[in-house]
């Protein structure tokens, strides 16, 4: 059995909120500065160079990359043979998060009760999605996520007759419905299977996985590459001022299902999409 | 070409700005997002004063990040402009000129700006960081409870906005989108 710290997660999670909001992940970056040769609008392509503009005065700055600095989310794999002493996990995380926007003069955007809507000024609580795993690491991901584009996100409960056309329309219907809203070139997390809430689960992870990566089940690889391409035919564009570039990426990841269902969720993020990964 | 226009916001000026057209706005302009609006929406419904003058003026749809020592403001992007809908009607018909935001109006409001022939301006979302340069000031003059939600009034050099909706109802997004749709 390993022991680790309850400051250790602390201290990870308060680094991994800065660093993320402060600068992309190589993947991001390098996808969007790849399709600024790919964008044929000319008021498409100013947009785009003006993104990487902006990239290069967070970095050199150590400023946020937007001002929506996101509610953080939090993946966590603990290995079961891992004992964590000091504080309890939920607590380090939050911890981490209220030093980490506080340090990094990161926004509080977090409310308190979601109707009387008081801010709790130190963007906590986070959301944290815990998994425990075989080994005695931790892996912890942060993403904070902006919700511009959270709510342009959608479930559709379809039908097992609906098929893989009723995925597609799916996404396509929400990307449409998104346009402008949701600061595009945006990066589309899909989740399809499971259950309600699972496949919100599943979207949500598919935003956190590289943008340069497809997944490893082959038809759904397929699928990710036409729905990057029906998507990007649709003419939104950067800012939604019109262009071919509208997504960056789309992640579909999927779970085995009910005999009656085929949940599908879609979480649309912006081209500020962060996620920061660390093992302890 | 950019062209340049300064505070306040009277007709006149507006008159001249076609949606697609690029604009660098100098001068003071007023911060507000969601709680504030709800705020101010409330208090004119009651029928007393709200802290900001409307007449000519224009509000931004922004909650900004803190600012670093020895910066004016931190990351200062705009927010989505559909959740302001609700209130933005009543503003307009008090006077309200223009809006920066990001993203689609209802037709409420498409309609408001055209019976008070006013504007709404986008500017590029997700880049605070770049925006910010074009802060001069900023100083927060109501709601301080609200955090990053107070009202704060910013002065701003050349800040590049482009009409999406114009004075007569042209509507940038509807029409840019069609001219590269491919299916």
């Amino acid at each position: 059995m390993r022991i680790i710290s309850s400051s250790e997660i602390t201290k990870a999670v308060k680094e991994m909120c800065i660093e993320a909001n402060y600068q992309l992940s190589t993947d991001m970056e390098e996808r969007l500065k790849s399709v600024c040769n790919i964008e044929k609008a000319e008021l498409g392509k100013k947009i785009l160079s003006e993104l990487m503009e902006n990239l290069k005065i967070a970095k050199e700055e150590q400023v946020p990359i937007c001002q929506d600095t996101g509610m953080a989310i939090v993946f966590i794999k603990i290995g079961q043979n891992v004992h964590v002493s000091g504080e309890s996990i939920q607590e380090a995380i939050n911890k981490g998060i209220r030093q980490g926007y506080e340090e990094g003069y990161l926004r509080k955007s977090i409310v308190s009760d979601p109707l009387i809507r008081e801010n709790t000024k130190d963007n906590t609580p986070g959301i944290i999605h815990y998994d425990i795993v075989e080994g005695e690491n931790i892996e912890i991901i942060v993403a904070p996520k902006g919700f511009g584009s959270e709510n342009m996100s959608k479930i559709y409960m379809l039908k097992p007759a609906d098929g893989v056309e009723g995925v597609k329309n799916a996404v396509l219907e929400t990307v449409q419905n998104a346009g402008p809203n949701a600061c595009p070139p945006i990066v589309v997390g899909v989740g399809i299977g499971g259950d309600f809430e699972k496949c919100a689960i599943l979207a949500k992870k598919a935003l956190t996985r590289n943008v340069d990566t497809h997944s490893e089940i082959a038809y759904i690889k397929e699928l990710e590459i036409e729905l990057l391409e029906e998507i990007n035919k649709l003419g939104i564009g950067p800012a939604g001022l019109g262009g071919s570039v509208t997504a960056l990426g789309i992640n579909i990841e999927t779970y085995p299902t009910h005999i009656a269902g085929l949940p599908v969720a879609i979480n649309i993020c912006c081209h500020v999409n962060r996620h920061s990964k660390r093992v302890i | 070409m950019n062209i340049k226009i300064t505070t306040p916001l009277t007709s006149n000026k507006i008159d001249k700005l076609k949606a697609g057209d690029f604009v660098n706005i100098t001068g003071t302009i007023y911060t507000a997002r969601d709680a504030a609006h709800s705020r101010i929406y409330n208090t004119m419904l009651k029928g007393e004063k709200i802290p900001i003058e409307l007449e000519n003026n224009i509000i931004y749809y922004l909650g900004p990040t803190p600012a670093k020592e020895g910066k004016v403001i931190g990351s200062a992007g705009p927010t989505t402009s559909s959740r302001m809908d609700k209130y933005t009607p009543l503003l307009l018909n008090n006077g309200l000129k223009g809006m920066i935001g990001k993203g689609k109006r209802s037709k409420e409001v498409i309609d408001s700006i055209i019976k008070n022939k006013s504007i709404y301006f986008a500017a590029i979302g997700g880049a605070g960081a770049l925006l910010s340069q074009r802060i001069i000031s900023s100083k927060v003059i109501a709601y301080d409870d609200l955090g990053t939600e107070a009202i704060r009034e910013l002065e701003v050099e050349d800040f590049p906005v482009i009409v999406v909706i114009d004075s007569e109802g042209n509507n940038l997004y509807e029409n840019a989108q069609y001219e590269y749709k491919l299916s």
